[in-house]
């Protein structure tokens, strides 16, 4: 039998019988899964999820289900197709035995694997303070069942709601808390909303957007405490600045925590920023070395992006972990050369205050930013984000459908500022610095974030650092 | 005589009914400069980046007038855009800030999410009461013409509903519509001593049925009724209205393109599923494909085979080639929408193709604005036509088409019929 015919019959019989394990049963695991099914692999699957809930959509818990549209349990997601899977809901992964092939569960059971999927993607920050953390009324917002107690809270109606942090969650929160009328306490440790994910300059914007809704926008400020009365119900916060603000329901939202503990012992290049793989969703070990039989995908996956100088990008965009788990599952049931990239545009919308805002590309790689189109002051814009030269990123406000021509532009390296539009020129074309924060100041944590190591290090250990 | 190019043969009339071996031969040239000085892009990928491209205008005051230089020894040619410029500019033909204030006004009357979001969907029972209403008039027929019986009235009726213009006027519009449409000549034919006659009919027909649709505009204004135009004129929104001129424009275009465009699309889509036995017999098995299923259709013959307003306002380098600042572009949907690049087996029909990203209603800011309309009256009147229809065989292939080349579809479409289902 000839080398090449060898490899054939591996991959048919892997397909075949193999043994696939998903950990992870959220957006990226159910895409792999079916992804999986889609190239035809007919052997044993299995799909583990700490939550007990069927794989749901989480975009709209922190619009639709918090406004009371829809309800937290109509958000499950469509099949695409039978996946045929073993189901092991509500029990979470706690270990990974690479010798043994074994997943470890916390009932004790020990499932083997012969290809492995790692999706387990991030959880919520809680508030650091776990007794005022306890307090209720207190709230994090990222799963279903936060979604539902959180709607519950805010339909009651509480006095007024305080969110600590305004990246895009708690700027969202916000939104939905004036759209039913509820006073709402806004305390961001940065100089604006947003300003971790797009920069100082659009962070003012969002500031006076929301101030503009009625937010009581508390920028450069910290929560030191929580207060709760004596039933253990919260009633009062104190900021750093000495004040206190009284509020009934606080929205803690101080970006995720990538769901890695597991991994602890399974040497895996795994850490605080997630699991360290190639654009092939192929694992590194803890010495940079490529696994052959373990993958990751979705918000727990980082991977090296050629459009950002083969930094490490960790996205917590919703199309990355569509996209990812898609390549990942293709490639975990091919050999070389059928291996497919992961080289996703970053992109991302939220919606709040009435506005819809999308950006491709990744904008705190860049240094710089232009208005190139439309008005700031009636919020309908695009503008540019540039660094030497170069077009990496794009914002828009109420003007998503010109993001294809910017996303075009940064895939081909285009230049910075971009050519002026032929109408709709803003007053100001000038490119002026956009204002990120520098590494290392408290601010929301953005979520995409650029992980290259630091070159003083001498070996490329990915782990969790104290802090 | 100079031979043609693709894209002129492609616009003569002989070819209305198969265009595509010459978009074929068009796409080894994406971006194709013409003799008169227009770009046509047939290719998906470079019309997409075209309908994205902010330095692309689609209003027509920036066309260069005229458009045309006259053919050598021929008559000199109308400039093509006159009768579309002698009017107000309407969505289609701004560009923003102008054309995203417009289309936001629109918007809440028609489809928009969250003012109005079951505005369509509400239609869906009077969509299925006409065509209901249309297949059982056929009871006891052989032969039925499939445009004039059942592409034409169902849309006909439920745009004048939709705006609220009333049904008694149809036979009126209906001419100064046909009557523009035929006037219209993009190729080599509009020099003709004919279609320079039927030129000044249509620009006649436009001012008639301006008159028309302002005196309804007026009697809105005095008293408001029931549909989208009356709203529109009494929108009392926070931006200030539009322009009288503005609103009998985007009042045209409503009328015109509710009117003509879908019928074209239930028509081919008829004529497509009778070429295709397999894809009808598969469609009368499996009606949960008629969503899919009339992507597909979009696809495969689209509605507007290409659109005519747009030009470039800086220099555009697509495609290996620049495409000069104020040279008018064309951009070819029913090509991109046959692209081999972009479309496996483009020539084939698969009702439950994947990826089906088709041009058949634009993309970009000047997305239809019908669209949400037209896939619910074309899904109900084709799933019903598939179902209720007992063997039908089409009489005449290809059948007679329309003069127009933009929304191109047949004049009519003789079906022999074995009988009309319960």
């Amino acid at each position: 039998m000839t080398v090449p015919a060898t490899v054939a019959e591996l991959v048919r019989e892997f397909r075949a019988n193999g043994r696939i394990v998903i950990v992870g049963a959220s957006l990226a695991g159910l895409r792999a899964a079916e992804a999986l099914r889609e190239e035809g692999f007919t052997g044993s699957l299995t799909i583990i999820g700490d939550e007990p809930y069927e794989p749901y959509d989480r975009p709209p818990l922190s619009k639709q289900v918090l406004k009371g549209w829809v309800s937290a349990d109509h958000t499950k997601l469509p099949r695409l197709r039978e996946v045929n899977a073993q189901w092991r809901l509500g029990v979470a992964a706690t270990g990974l035995d690479r010798a043994a092939k074994q997943v470890r569960l916390a009932d004790g059971e020990q499932i083997p694997y012969d290809r492995l999927l790692i999706a387990t993607g991030t959880r919520a920050r809680q508030w650091p303070n776990p007794d005022e953390a306890a307090l209720d009324g207190v709230y994090t917002l990222r799963s279903r069942d936060d979604a539902a107690q959180l709607q519950k809270a805010l339909a009651a109606p509480p006095s007024r709601v305080m969110v600590i942090g305004a990246g895009f969650i708690g700027s969202e929160v916000a939104s939905v808390c004036r759209e039913l009328d509820l006073p709402v306490t806004v305390v961001e440790r940065g100089s604006a909303p947003l300003v971790g994910a797009l920069g100082g300059v659009i962070g003012e914007i969002a500031a006076e957007m929301q101030r503009d809704h009625g937010v009581d926008l508390r920028c450069g400020l910290g929560v030191s405490s929580l207060e709760g009365d004596s039933g253990g119900h919260v009633r009062r916060a104190h900021l750093s600045d000495g004040t206190t603000i009284d509020a009934d329901v606080v929205v803690a939202s101080l970006g995720s925590i990538r769901n890695v503990e597991w991994l602890e012992d399974a040497g895996l290049a795994s850490g605080f920023w997630g699991v360290g793989c190639d654009a092939g969703g192929r694992a590194f070990d803890v010495n940079g070395v490529i696994t052959d039989s373990i993958y990751v995908a979705g918000d727990v996956a980082r991977a090296p992006h050629v459009l950002y100088e083969y930094q490490f990008l960790a996205m917590e965009h919703w199309d990355n972990a569509v996209l990812g788990a898609e390549v990942a599952a293709h490639n975990m049931v091919n050999l070389e050369p059928h291996y497919r990239p992961h080289l996703l545009l970053p992109g991302f919308w939220s919606g709040q205050f009435g506005v819809n805002i999308k950006s491709v590309g990744v904008p705190p790689f860049g240094d710089e930013i232009v208005f190139t189109q439309g008005s700031v002051k009636e919020r309908h814009f695009a503008a540019a984000y540039g660094r030497r030269g170069r077009i990496v990123a794009a914002v828009t406000f109420d003007h998503g459908k010109w993001l294809e021509y910017y996303g075009k532009l940064i895939e081909h390296s285009g230049p910075f500022p971009p050519p002026p539009p032929g109408w709709d020129q803003p007053p100001d074309m000038k490119p002026i610095p956009a204002e990120f924060p520098q590494p290392g100041v408290p601010t929301a944590i953005p979520d995409v974030v650029l992980t290259g190591h630091d070159p003083s290090e001498r070996r490329a250990e990915f782990r969790s650092r104290p802090r | 005589m100079v031979e043609e190019t693709p894209w002129q043969q492609a616009l003569r009339y002989a070819n209305r009914a198969n265009p595509y071996p010459f978009y074929e031969e068009l796409r080894r040239t994406p971006v194709a400069r013409q003799p008169d000085g227009t770009y046509v892009v047939s290719t998906y990928q470079e019309i997409v980046a075209l309908l994205h491209d902010p330095r692309v205008s689609s209003d027509v005051r920036k066309l260069p007038v005229p458009v045309a230089p006259p053919a050598e020894g021929s008559a000199e040619a109308e400039p093509i855009t006159e009768a579309v410029v002698s009017l107000e500019p309407n969505i289609i033909t701004q560009d923003p800030p102008e054309h995203d204030r417009d289309r936001r006004m629109m918007t809440p009357h028609f489809v928009g999410p969250p003012h109005s979001p079951h505005l369509i969907s509400d239609l869906e029972p009077e969509i299925r009461r006409i065509v209901d209403g249309l297949l059982d008039n056929m009871q006891g027929k052989t032969r039925i013409d499939a445009v004039d019986e059942f592409a034409y009235p169902l849309p006909v009726t439920v745009i004048c509903k939709v705006l609220g213009v009333p049904l008694e006027d149809e036979s009126r519009f209906h001419g100064w519509i046909e009557t523009a449409l035929d006037s219209l000549d993009f190729g080599p034919e509009a020099a003709s001593e004919e279609m320079q006659s039927r030129l000044a009919g249509g620009r006649q027909a436009v001012e008639e049925f301006g008159q028309f649709a302002a005196e309804l505009l007026d009697r809105y204004a005095q008293q408001p009724g029931p549909g989208m135009l009356s709203a529109m004129v009494n929108e009392d929104g926070p931006e200030a209205g539009m322009s009288k001129g503005v609103l009998v424009s985007n009042a045209l275009l409503l009328i015109f393109a509710g009117h003509e465009t879908t019928v074209n699309l239930i028509a081919h889509s008829v004529l497509t599923l009778l070429r295709h036995p397999d894809a009808l017999e598969k469609l009368r098995r499996r009606p949960e494909l008629i969503v899919p299923g009339v992507e597909e259709l979009l696809r495969f013959e689209s509605s507007v085979q290409f659109w005519h307003t747009r030009s470039a306002v800086e220099d555009i380098d697509i495609a290996g080639t620049t495409i000069p600042k104020g040279a008018p572009i064309f951009l070819a949907y029913g090509s991109a929408n046959r692209d081999p690049k972009r479309f496996a087996n483009p020539d084939e029909l698969d009702l439950e193709r994947r990826d089906n990203q088709h041009l058949g209603f634009s993309q970009g800011i000047h997305f239809c604005f019908g669209a949400p309309l037209a896939r619910l009256e074309v899904q109900v009147a084709v799933g019903e036509f598939v179902r209720r229809v007992e063997n039908p065989r089409l009489v005449e292939d290809p059948p007679p088409y329309r003069h127009n080349q933009i929304f191109r579809g047949p004049r009519h479409l003789l079906v022999d019929i074995d009988g009309i289902r319960d």
